[in-house]
């Protein structure tokens, strides 16, 4: 019961923190928003005509779950500097078992990526991306699965790294890559084998490849694999990157 | 009566490192003291308070807590004690009240609620009392980022009490403190110690914080160099001595030997009395003296003496 409390406690944390911090929130909805309205609107008016797909309805559902995923994995990682810092140090000397510090910090980052998802919603229906209510109630449940994903592929780096540093130098590394492997805003379903291999491995590309199951009409030929497949290698990674991440994570902590 | 403290043969190296951080530390420490770890910048002060508290494994060596087993029953250690760090540990963001709210249901003390007002009332009561205790009881509503720096660490205080822990350990605790904070904080462990029994352990670089403890532990590049009583630390890194020199140095030493006066150099000599009997003895030489002068370094001089040479 006190280690239910405890996760609940983390998370409040996480999502006052987040309130509180009105500059954080600025930066948090200004990079997607940027990507839809720039780079979706340009690619659209550019090339949407050519191709009779709206790239804009693309690339939005493709930020709609890259922002989400990204936001969860590196709130998850920041635990790093944290330990240094503020009020995590007193976390990590608390009773509380570090699987609750896991998964306080991932349940968290996921209510702080909701607004988020809310936001861009919100912005994809002022500019005109069709949604229907079946269509935005559905959306919900897979904001939460992609949040959850991406904590445990951030409690994954985060079990790899010793600090802050090392999070920041090898993150464009992790990050951008993704971005074009998971086809965030390009498309990758004809790709060359070695990039299939990648982009396979790319964690990222389940995240954004839900979104569009759930967007685009089933048979459309958008979405990379079905709804199922997709989950079920989410859930299959889910519990890998949790198990190897949290064990590698309470053994680094103690051992430096 | 169980030890507080009881750390054995303590090692820690850490990864990649060439030399031990801490390097075979044993000492006790007795319920309800104040024990003072004391040593220059670097000296293994911080890991060892890490590895008491848990968060970092020993590589060699035991230590219990209150009995238990740091490592095997690590869970147990930190019920039992509370950590004042070097570095500030409160969230901007949050109120006052919010920073000790969290710790206590993170320490299991109260059911998570999402609100003051929804806590139980024992809850209520117990912050304001800490509170009060240490002046800060209008404050606690307030966003953490309008305390002073005496301030959060009262409220830093006030948080690592609430779980009533058997040994607290502060880290320097007064780094960046002005000197009246510095004092009032030390009015106040003194008074939390005298009612509610709780050991202190405390690491400074600053000898004269030290000096109220009942304990102090000199260590230095990870070894203890000296272990006691601020007196007994005292009478063994402080000589005194009286330096006196006469034209006649043939007689005085005679004359210094007949009265036995214990005394080396060939002159000036140090003639090795403690202030108490340096009158008569210095009475009793007939000799002309040419130089009188006492020696009494003050502990301070006395600690640097000891850092400086084994740092050498």
């Amino acid at each position: 019961m006190s280690e239910v409390s405890a996760i609940l406690t983390l998370a409040h944390r996480d999502f006052i923190k987040l309130l509180r911090d009105r500059a954080r929130i600025v930066s948090d909805f200004a990079f997607p928003l940027i990507f839809i309205g720039i780079l979706g609107t340009s690619l659209q008016a550019g090339f949407g005509g050519a191709t009779s797909f709206n790239l804009l309805h693309f690339v939005f559902t493709g930020v709609l779950a890259q922002t989400i995923w990204q936001s969860t994995a590196l709130g998850v990682i920041s635990l790093l500097m944290d330990r240094e810092q503020d009020f995590s140090q007193e976390i990590f000397v608390s009773p509380i078992s570090r699987y609750s510090i896991i998964f306080g910090k991932i349940l968290g980052e996921s209510l702080v990526a909701f607004p988020q998802f809310i936001a861009i919603l919100l912005f994809g229906l002022i500019i005109g991306v069709p949604f229907t209510i079946e269509k935005i109630v559905a959306l919900v449940p897979a904001a939460l699965i992609i949040a959850v994903y991406g904590g445990a592929f951030g409690v994954l780096v985060l079990s790899r790294l010793d600090n802050q540093r090392q999070a920041n130098q090898i993150f464009p590394f992790v990050m951008l890559p993704q971005f074009f492997l998971a086809g965030v805003f390009n498309p990758v379903m004809n790709l060359p084998l070695p990039l299939e291999i990648l982009s396979k491995l790319s964690p990222m590309r389940y995240a954004v490849d839900v979104m569009r199951d759930i967007f685009y009409p089933s048979g459309s030929g958008v979405a990379l694999a079905d709804l199922s497949t997709n989950l079920a290698i989410i859930g299959v990674e889910f519990v890998l990157f949790m198990l190897i991440g949290t064990a590698g994570f309470v053994r680094a902590e103690r051992n430096r | 009566m169980t030890p507080a403290i009881e750390v054995r043969d303590l090692v820690k190296r850490y990864r990649k490192a060439a030399v031990n951080a801490v390097d075979g530390v044993s000492f006790d420490v007795e319920q309800g003291q104040f024990f003072a770890l004391l040593g220059p910048n670097g000296a293994g002060k911080t890991t060892t308070i890490s590895i008491l508290t848990t968060t970092l494994s020993p590589t060699g060596g035991t230590a219990t807590i209150d009995g238990h087993d740091i490592v095997r029953e690590a869970s147990a250690v930190r019920r039992i004690v509370g950590i004042i760090f070097q570095r500030p540990s409160l969230d901007m963001n949050l109120t006052a009240e919010e920073n000790v709210r969290f710790h206590a249901i993170l320490y299991g003390l109260y059911p998570y609620a999402p609100s003051y007002g929804l806590m139980p009332a024992g809850y209520r009561e117990q912050v304001m009392s800490l509170a009060s205790l240490l002046g800060i009881a209008d404050e606690i509503q307030k966003p953490m980022r309008t305390f002073s720096g005496g301030m959060r660490r009262k409220l830093e205080i006030v948080r690592s009490l609430m779980h009533r822990p058997k040994v607290l350990f502060l880290d320097e605790p007064t780094a960046g403190l002005d000197v009246p904070s510095r004092r009032t904080l030390w009015e106040y462990l003194t008074t939390i110690r005298r009612e509610s029994g709780t050991t202190i352990f405390l690491t400074t670089h600053y000898l004269e914080e030290a000096e109220e403890a009942d304990t102090i532990c000199i260590i230095d590049k990870g070894k203890v160099v000296s272990f006691g009583t601020p007196e007994r630390i005292k009478s063994d890194l402080v000589q005194e001595y009286v330096l006196i020199d006469a034209d006649d140095r043939a007689r005085l030493r005679e004359e210094l030997a007949r009265l036995e006066l214990r005394s080396d150099g060939g002159g000036p000599f140090r003639v090795h009395v403690d202030s108490r009997h340096t009158h008569a003895a210095l009475k009793a030489i007939d000799t002309p003296l040419t130089l009188v002068r006492t020696h009494m370094p003050s502990l301070e001089d006395a600690y640097l003496e000891i850092v400086g040479k084994v740092s050498e």
